[in-house]
């Protein structure tokens, strides 16, 4: 047997784990929903190349699940990081320059607002106000608070969630 | 594997027997049932506040001082009492302990359990300051309901078949089956005058005689368990506390109708009702209660989980439908009525979980019992979900007819810190909201619907001075907005303009033709849109200018929120009066908005002001206001 | 079903039993406005303007999807139907760009744009957020979201008829918007361009790429020889976009205004069409007596073509090879033309004006040109040439008529028909009889393959030889039709398949008729009995009777399916992956 990495043999797995969902709904009842529940488990997300299966799976146009997935709120064509970033862009917060600090995870994860890095360690969110002006500017990761951010501290914040190594 | 009623009479009978201390029977308890039951609230508002941590520190007392064999801990569902969670009830004398944290549990154990004497100090404190040991049968918040539809939550383990048949469980299913023609059965559900729980109040056996007479082979029963009102979570109960009603009474609903398969559509968002519901349903196949050939009757029925995936208007019974069939859950015009053409274009009745939950009761007592209940036309009980500015939230069933002071005064201990109340608000974004004018009306369907509120699922919020009516209508606004389908137009682009102009209102940007366009919108809105989620929208709105038409016309000419909710229009001023000059204020002022000195005082340059209410919130000395005192 | 008695507007009336009260309401003769609202194609009741008020009932209805019921009261203009039918109408305009004076679709009978005018709405009462949507272009068809009022009509043709489903509802509430997956533009989906979705679109939010532009160009430049070639469905329906009659003719008048353009020759597409049928016939022939893959299914529909090449790969060899007939004339033009004419082919720009929106992805595909020489230059559609003919102020109802320029001048009535459903096979069987008889045969309509079933069966026996046709219009019933031959149901050896419902003549390039119009009367009726009309006048009715065409093998191509055919007029397909990753 050929070597295989780690990360191609999960995708093997997550491959295989789909396939079977498909096959034991085919046919069913109304299948769609129920295979994209299992799916989003697999994978965490619903990317295109999992939908564009599932259609051709269940015999749907890909417009038909793409349709389902944009309407429903639970389902998610984006994955998510192991650790959520999410930039309070509350008025107070605002004014004191979350701005500038969005911006500067931008560059520093490499990711846009709304992504998740390849590793899928972190993911990229502005939020709506979380209650903690007096701390303004403040970002949140995961449940962690970080008050009084500036640009600067950008940098060692992150660095505090990079103590796991993950895979060689 | 239960084949006839009389294996289903046995079991019940062994069961009666290991529960009868739980039935509050002192003498003839028999040995099955140990000497002592503990029932600890498993789920919801208990278990997020710690009572899984009661339960295991109560597993390991019994089982440090081997009383496995004498003490039975049951996980049960939800007693009621959320406010005072985590909840635990102990048998013989249905002592009820409140806020009970894993620290306490050696000392009602070392008192309670091995010595006898309860622990006074953990009852639950009644509206008169008096500690109440068996609270369920003599607290006031108890006291003035009566469980139909919730009466095994709290009192069976969900997860047990055998307690469900304990307690009578499928016996409703076997006299149906049994006894009963599906003609029968449906008169029955008519005479009950049985109005849906869910919403709008339709006659259950009038939706189940229109499918029964279709001449269709496919029928399905579907049970709508997409509880999706914020605030309201009766539905979630009774599937994590007594599934079985559920699957039950769909039995019957197949028997009476002529189907012999159901879905129940359960929100994603309820993981542990939608496993305490799966499990249930795996149990009853294995005791043949569901499946092939029900009781030796050839009546077979089977029931299979949705779930949900996030979209409030999938209450809606035909976009429910359209969800199940795997499509974007729109509605679709009525009629064609679900009951002649429903899921997969098949004759399909829907109810919700509570109605459901009512029925193996009816079919047991009768239709002349229920009819004893509630008023002239809404018979019965109601769940109600009671939360927001009350002393104790929670979960309550009173008959209907229940007037609201009776609910938030006397059962639930009224408003928090001495505080006015200012209105209910019930049946969610769908409903309005009740003035405190009405809080001596029987509540019942059409008392609400004539307030200009619905009964909706349930929910029933309460207000106080501090809400903000402009402001909670927009909020139940952006929920629609964010919750509307968008299939067709004066909900989809009308909800989207009465969001706009509530939000100019609430930012002291509105003119007094906003308020007129607010009510042409909302009206035509009601008339128009396709479906229910559609035409009740406008309800908060139309609600809170019928009662509070002068918070609007104040935020509209004097720019002022009265209740001072709406940040953009309201002034925090210092009190030169209270300010004792400690500059507390300036320092945590993120905006440096507050300008002055320790000598001269502080003032607040409402320019600068982004209104975050840090100032308030640290000033030692309550100087800080945000809205016009009362009589100042 | 049994006659309801029902009550509009305080008239009594009996309608059948399951009737709408849209139709209830059309037979006393009340108007009851629609939008969304497309006979057959759209019934969902979404847009809210067809409102009506039934006593006892609480919410007003739908008029487009309610039944009647017996002993029904309804009000069509009381207070609350004519306030709310306003107010959804502003809603519907306060989200919707409207620069009429620029759109599409402002001269066309916008059917928003008309409503309004009839409810009498003159102000916005309800301006608010109206997001801006970048637009979609392809080199078939053009989607604007900010014109689009979410009637869902495309996308209704899109997925239910034409059973390609490339386009659906995105998102959800105030962010609803009609699109591809994943955001994708048309052209990286399996959009097979058939402009059926801009053919049901009431508002501009749909049109075809135009290409009026270069080709006025080419007019304009003095050294270019402008050839131009109108299919056979444009006679029928251009008159309409002039206000004629649904079911005019106006071959002769389409003709003179195409020279006063400006366009140097003018040719007819029919003739081609002949010619297709002598390489089609032939390659048929040759299939049966070399044992080919059958049966044989035409590909003058580069809409069904794409089709093909994305759904059913399995089908590409059982395609004729042959080019569409435009295709074929372009080639045509470039050499046989170009030669007799003494122009040098570099020099000629050949434009097609075509009932079709797929035409214009066809002529870009990259095999259709002979050495370096694109076939066909420009493709512009019915509604394009109506609006070069507007650009340059012609009274088109008064034009005199003209004929069609030499060497190719008027072809069979054989070719005629190729505009309707049906036509192309009853053209091959009017030619194929004949071959097989080796006399002329008198009996040339085809009635069993008229018609707007969505499958039609007919055999065709000479002497020893029987053919088994089957004809399907609009792609759901090519889909049906081909499942049921790969299930064995169905066997037949020769297929006519055309993209369009009801073929060529409601192509996705045709005049746009308002629903108020469709979905009272059968537009596709009427324009097919114009064309058969045509034919039955025509002194030629079969294709290899066409002198033109017999000249141009005896000059030029020498025999049917011969080498030059098989360089000039024959082509290949691909499957093609329905959505391409890394776009």
């Amino acid at each position: 047997m050929a070597n295989v990495c780690n990360g191609c043999a999960d995708a093997l797995a997550m491959e295989k784990a789909l396939d079977e969902v498909i096959a034991r709904y085919k046919g069913t009842k109304g299948p769609l929903i129920p295979v994209l529940h299992e799916a989003q488990a697999i994978y965490g997300y619903l990317p295109f190349e999992v939908q564009l299966k599932i259609a051709e799976g269940l015999d749907l146009p890909l417009a038909d699940v793409y349709g389902v997935v944009s309407f429903y709120t639970g389902f998610t064509t984006k994955p998510k990081g192991k650790y959520r970033v999410s930039v309070c862009m509350g008025t107070a917060c605002y004014v004191k320059g979350a701005e500038a600090i969005l911006d500067k995870f931008t560059t520093s994860l490499g990711i846009n607002v709304g992504d998740c890095t390849e590793d899928g360690k972190f993911s990229l969110d502005a939020c709506r106000c979380v209650g903690a002006c007096g701390l303004a500017p403040v970002v949140m990761i995961n449940d962690d608070v970080y008050g009084n951010m500036t640009p600067d501290k950008v940098e060692d914040v992150l660095k505090k969630y990079e103590d796991v190594q993950e895979g060689i | 594997m239960i084949k006839t009623v009389e294996q289903l009479n046995a079991l019940r009978e062994k069961m009666q027997q290991e529960m009868a201390l739980r039935r509050g029977c002192a003498d003839g308890c028999t040995e099955m049932g140990g000497r002592m039951q503990i029932l600890v609230c498993g789920v919801a508002g208990c278990q997020s506040s710690g009572s899984m941590g009661v339960y295991n520190e109560l597993k390991r007392c019994i089982i440090e001082n081997k009383l496995e064999d004498e003490i039975r801990l049951i996980s049960t569902g939800c007693m009621g009492l959320c406010a005072l969670g985590p909840l635990m009830v102990v048998y013989p004398g249905r002592v009820m302990y409140t806020k009970v944290q894993p620290e306490d549990v050696a000392e009602i154990f070392q008192s309670h359990v091995l010595e006898g004497k309860p622990v006074e100090r953990l009852f639950a404190e009644d509206n008169d300051g008096s500690k109440i040991a068996d609270a369920l049968g003599h607290h006031s918040f108890y006291t003035k309901q009566l469980k139909i539809a919730l009466k095994n939550c709290g009192t069976i383990d969900p997860y047990s078949i055998d307690e469900y048949i304990g307690v009578d469980g499928y016996q409703a299913l076997a006299k149906v089956l049994k006894e009963m023609d599906p003609e029968d059965v449906i008169d029955t559900m008519k005479d009950s005058n049985l109005r849906g729980r869910g919403g709008a109040g339709f006659p259950t056996g009038m939706k189940w005689a229109f499918a029964a007479s279709q001449p269709k082979k496919q029928k399905y029963v579907c049970c709508n368990a997409d509880e999706g009102d914020p605030g309201a979570f009766m539905d979630r109960s009774v599937l994590e506390g007594d599934p079985h009603s559920v699957i039950e009474a769909m039995a019957i609903a197949g028997y009476a109708i002529g189907s012999n398969q159901g879905y129940v559509y359960v929100r994603a968002e309820y993981p542990v009702a939608v496993k305490t519901l799966t499990a249930a349903i795996e149990k009853a196949r294995e005791y043949g209660l569901l499946g092939e050939n029900i009781l030796g009757t050839g009546f077979s029925f089977d029931l299979e989980v949705r779930l949900g995936a996030g979209a409030f208007v999938c209450g809606e019974e035909t976009a429910l439908m359209t969800s199940i069939e795997g499509h974007r859950g729109e509605p679709k015009p009525r009629p064609p009525f679900p009951a002649v053409k429903g899921l997969f274009d098949e004759p399909t009745i829907l109810n919700n979980v509570e109605t459901y939950a009512t029925i193996p009761r009816i079919i047991l007592n009768g239709a002349d019992w229920f009819n004893s209940i509630g008023t002239e036309k809404s018979k019965g009980t109601k769940v109600f979900a009671v939360g927001g500015k009350i002393a104790r939230t929670g979960l309550v069933e009173v008959p209907m007819g229940t007037t609201l002071r009776e609910i938030v005064y006397d059962m639930c201990g009224g408003i928090p810190g001495g505080k006015d109340f200012k209105a209910a608000q019930t049946g969610g974004p769908s409903g309005g909201c009740i003035p405190a004018e009405a809080l001596d009306t029987p509540i019942d369907y059409d008392n609400l619907i004539a307030l200009g509120s619905m009964m909706g699922s349930g929910g029933l919020i309460v207000m106080d001075e501090d809400t903000c009516m402009v402001d909670l209508a927009r909020f139940f606004l952006d929920f629609t907005v964010d919750e509307s389908c968008g299939k067709c137009s004066p909900c989809r682009i009308g909800t989207k303009r009465m969001y706009e102009i509530l939000t100019r209102i609430t930012e002291g940007k509105g003119e007094m033709y906003d308020i007129e366009k607010l009510e042409i919108l909302a009206r035509n809105i009601k008339n128009s849109a396709l479906c229910g989620l559609g035409q009740t929208a406008p309800n908060p709105i139309l609600s809170a200018l019928r009662y509070f038409k002068d918070e609007y016309i104040a935020h509209v000419v004097d720019k002022k929120c009265p209740a001072g909710v709406c940040k953009s229009i309201m002034k925090y001023k210092i009190d030169p009066d209270l300010c004792r000059r400690c500059s507390i204020c300036k320092k945590h002022c993120p905006v440096e908005a507050i300008t002055g000195d320790k000598k001269n005082g502080f003032v607040i340059n409402q320019d600068v002001c982004i209104k975050c209410g840090q100032c308030q919130a640290k000033c030692p000395f309550n100087a800080i206001l945000h809205r016009d005192r009362k009589g100042v | 079903m049994r006659n309801v008695n029902i009550k509009i507007d305080g008239i009594q009336v009996s309608v059948p039993g399951g009737s709408t009260i849209l139709e209830a309401a059309k037979a006393v003769n009340i108007f009851i406005p629609t939008l969304c609202y497309l006979r057959d194609v759209n019934e969902i009741g979404c847009c809210r303007m067809c409102l009506v008020e039934t006593k006892g009932g609480k919410a007003l209805q739908a008029a487009c999807v309610t039944p009647v019921s017996e002993g029904m009261e309804i009000f069509t203009h009381s207070p609350k139907v004519v306030e709310a039918r306003k107010v959804n109408l502003e809603l519907i305009l306060s989200n919707h760009v409207t620069r009429c004076q620029t759109c599409s679709r402002s001269w066309t009978k916008c059917e928003l744009q008309t409503l309004a005018n009839k409810l009498g709405v003159q102000q916005v009462r309800f301006e608010g957020e109206a997001p801006y949507h970048p637009q979609d272009v392809t080199v078939s068809i053009v989607r604007d979201n900010n014109k689009c009022i979410l009637c869902r009509r495309c996308v209704s043709v899109c997925k239910n008829r034409q059973t390609v489903g490339v386009i659906d509802a995105i998102g959800r509430g105030f962010n609803t918007v009609i699109g591809s997956p994943f955001g994708r533009s048309l052209a990286d989906t399996p959009c097979v361009n058939c402009g059926q979705c801009v053919n049901v679109c009431p508002v501009g939010a749909l049109h075809e790429k135009t290409e009026t532009d270069v080709v006025w160009q080419a007019i304009n430049d003095p050294e270019m020889h402008v050839v131009v070639q109108t299919a056979p469905a444009v006679r029928a329906a251009l008159g309409e976009s002039f206000g004629m009659p649904i079911g005019t003719a106006v071959t002769g008048k389409m003709v003179t205004a195409l020279r006063m353009i400006g366009f140097d020759k003018v040719f007819d597409t029919d003739t081609a069409a002949d010619l297709t049928i002598m390489e089609e016939a032939n390659e048929l022939i040759d299939r049966v007596r070399s044992g080919g893959k059958m049966p044989m299914i035409t590909s003058c529909s580069p809409g069904w073509i794409k089709f093909c090449e994305h759904y059913f790969p399995e089908f590409l060899d059982n395609l004729s090879t042959c080019k569409s007939p435009h295709m074929m004339f372009g080639s045509i033009i470039k050499t046989y033309y170009a030669k007799k004419a003494g122009i040098d082919p570099k020099k000629i720009f050949t434009v097609s004006v075509m009932p079709c929106t797929a035409k214009k992805f066809e002529a870009k595909r990259p095999e259709m040109e002979v050495d370096g020489l694109r076939d066909v230059d420009a493709v512009i559609t019915t509604r394009e040439l109506a609006d070069m003919i507007y650009d340059i102020g012609i009274d088109f109802p008064n034009l005199p008529d003209d004929v069609f320029d030499d060497p190719f001048g008027n072809a069979s009535g054989a070719g005629v028909i190729f505009g309707a459903t049906g036509g192309v096979m009853e053209a091959a069987l009017r030619t194929a009889t004949d071959i097989l008889s080796g006399t002329s045969t008198d009996n040339i309509e085809y009635e069993e393959i008229r018609g707007f079933e969505g499958i039609k069966l007919a055999e065709c026996t000479v002497g020893e030889v029987t053919l088994r046709a089957a004809v399907a219009h609009g792609l759901g019933n090519a889909r049906k039709l081909l499942n049921k031959i790969k299930a064995g149901e169905i066997e037949v050896d020769f297929i006519e398949i055309m993209a369009c419902p009801n073929g060529c003549i409601n192509g996705g390039g045709q005049p746009i008729q308002s629903s108020d119009i469709r979905n009272w009367s059968n537009v596709s009726q009427r324009r097919a009995e114009a064309l058969y009309r045509e034919d039955r006048g025509m002194y030629v009715r079969k294709s290899h009777n066409n002198p033109a065409v017999k000249r141009l093998y005896k000059d030029f191509l020498g025999m049917a399916g011969g080498t030059l055919s098989h360089k000039l007029l024959h082509t290949h397909y691909h499957e093609r992956e329905k959505y391409p990753e890394n776009v």
